[in-house]
């Protein structure tokens, strides 16, 4: 009698690496560690922003999210996602925007402001761990696809793109520093190079500048069509919030 | 894009020897006070109070291959803990290239219970660093390493 | 008030040493930067920080540090703390420009 031999075949290892894995053990052990990652400060105040309401006597965000480890687990995880009422793909910075005007009658929050910085910080965080996971939304697609193009065109002075860089030369090295696959899996981060927390969108313009070209103005709608493409990308990894890079 | 293994600490050191840096090592290069210079070696003397500085004891824990000069995690302790009768009273730690040598001076009370500290600290280029402890009895030690700073690659200016 | 992370690292107990962690959101200019207007940004550091123990009967130092530019933003400083007993923690973090901020922390031992 034949036995059938049923032999368990390993699952691939995904062979995409986050930042995290091109930096030095110490950058590590800063962002592994909650009681050294400064990124946790910025955390710390989304929280407290979280429940404060606000001066106009409207609800505070937990009046009607009640408390952000529940309501906003997996939430980051799906961004950007479309908003239905502006018929376009939104960033979580954007969505909290929009719920300040729609709901607490408050004025938007500033591009890179330290309390925009704070909540996108302490709603991603909820998400910390879980996979990216970008929404399978047929009115995404044109936009996922403008991001692709957008990645793969050249810019600059310098004529590169993000592809020749973060799919060609990732592992390889630019003046001394590893070049990472550019995945942005822990958004909003603390770069050391800032000495502060900053989103992707500053990320993404300071990249530009690299290459000597002219940075879409923030808010562009350039910048959501990059970051959709770059969570279909990354696609499974898992969230990072409050990264720490250098 | 294929998997690709992460760089080994090896062949990250050899490569920034290749880049006509001080020569990299597998662990930090210790330096001796001959080769550190004179207003390192003057601030050094202020925090050792007149006692002579004697190499040794000091534990200097710092990454030999620094990501960004900007905030460089480092941990300063006595190699086997001080002796009951000479606690360690402070430490410090000093820097050969920044534009001032001092970078942190800590005081330990009776209540601290172990001579240790940690703290982030920036460095604005390659550079020797210096700890110090000074102890009970008014002895003084001290450890010296070389540091390799990395820099960002693509020089972005903010906008 | 400046945010602050405070962390003891495990639960106290009588005589034995723990390790204790501070984060404080903080810029630490430096004073010799330039801005983006090409004049150097004013020199805005933490240059002191003190961490003591009131047992109720009396407060002894347990760490305390200077810091100079070379301290990197937002400043993390870790060090041990050896709990005599009961009592509070107080952390003082104080500098340029008028900044002083404390924190206290309550302490029970096993």
């Amino acid at each position: 009698m034949v036995m059938a031999q049923i032999v368990a075949r390993p699952e691939p290892a995904d062979p995409r690496r986050s930042g995290f894995d091109f930096m030095g053990p110490s950058t590590q052990a800063m962002q592994r560690d909650d009681d050294r990652n400064p990124g946790m400060l910025w955390v710390v105040d989304g929280e407290a922003l979280w429940s404060r309401e606000p001066a106009n006597g409207g609800k505070a965000c937990i009046a009607c999210h009640a408390a952000a480890n529940s309501s906003m687990a997996g939430v980051a995880a799906r961004y950007p996602a479309f908003d239905a009422a502006s018929a376009r793909p939104v960033t979580l910075g954007q969505r909290i925007n929009v719920c300040r005007q729609q709901h607490q009658r408050l004025p938007v929050l500033a591009w890179e402001s330290p309390d925009l910085l704070a909540l996108e910080a302490f709603v991603a965080h909820q998400s910390r761990g879980r996979p990216i996971a970008p929404p399978a939304d047929p009115r995404l697609a044109p936009f996922t696809e403008q991001g692709r193009q957008l990645f793969g065109q050249r810019l600059g002075q310098l004529n590169l793109s993000c592809s020749i860089c973060h799919d060609r030369s990732a592992g390889r090295r630019l003046g001394g520093s590893p070049i990472p696959e550019g995945h942005a899996t822990g958004y909003p981060l603390y770069r050391l190079e800032w000495q502060g927390l900053g989103s992707l969108q500053r990320r993404l313009r300071n990249c530009m500048a690299g290459v000597r070209a002219e940075p879409y103005a923030f808010g562009a709608p350039q910048w959501v069509a990059l970051e959709l493409y770059l969570a279909q990308r990354a696609r499974g990894m898992p969230l990072e919030t409050p990264a720490v890079r250098p | 894009m294929a998997g690709r293994q992460i760089l080994s600490r090896t062949r990250r050191l050899v490569l920034s020897a290749g880049m006509g840096m001080a020569a990299g090592v597998l662990q930090l290069r210790p330096v001796a006070a001959a080769e550190l210079p004179a207003d390192l070696l003057a601030a050094m003397q202020v925090f050792a109070q007149g006692a002579a500085v004697r190499e040794g004891r000091v534990v200097l824990e710092i990454a030999e291959l620094v990501d960004n000069g900007n905030a460089v995690p480092v941990r300063v302790a006595i190699d086997g803990g001080a002796p009951a009768t000479a606690p360690v009273v402070a430490m410090a730690l000093f820097n050969e290239r920044n534009p001032q040598r001092e970078v942190v001076v800590a005081q330990f009370g009776v209540l601290s219970g172990r001579p240790e500290f940690s703290t982030r600290i920036r460095l604005a280029t390659s550079q020797k660093l210096v700890a110090m402890a000074r102890l009970q009895d008014g002895s003084c030690w001290f450890r010296s390493v070389d540091v390799i700073v990395t820099l960002a690659a693509c020089i972005e200016g903010e906008s | 008030m400046a945010r602050t992370r405070i962390s003891l690292q495990g639960d106290p107990v009588r005589g034995v040493p723990m390790e204790i962690r501070t984060l404080i959101a903080h810029p630490m200019e430096t004073g010799y930067r330039p801005g983006a207007d090409g004049k150097v940004l004013a020199r805005n550091l933490i240059r002191r920080f003190r961490c003591s123990f009131d047992d109720g009967a009396r407060t002894q130092l347990v760490f305390a540090a200077e810091l100079f530019p070379a301290t990197a933003a937002n400043p993390y400083i870790a060090f041990h703390f050896t709990p005599p007993g009961n009592g509070t923690l107080r952390f003082v973090w104080e500098g340029d420009q008028g900044f002083a901020q404390t924190e206290t922390l309550a302490v029970r031992v096993a």
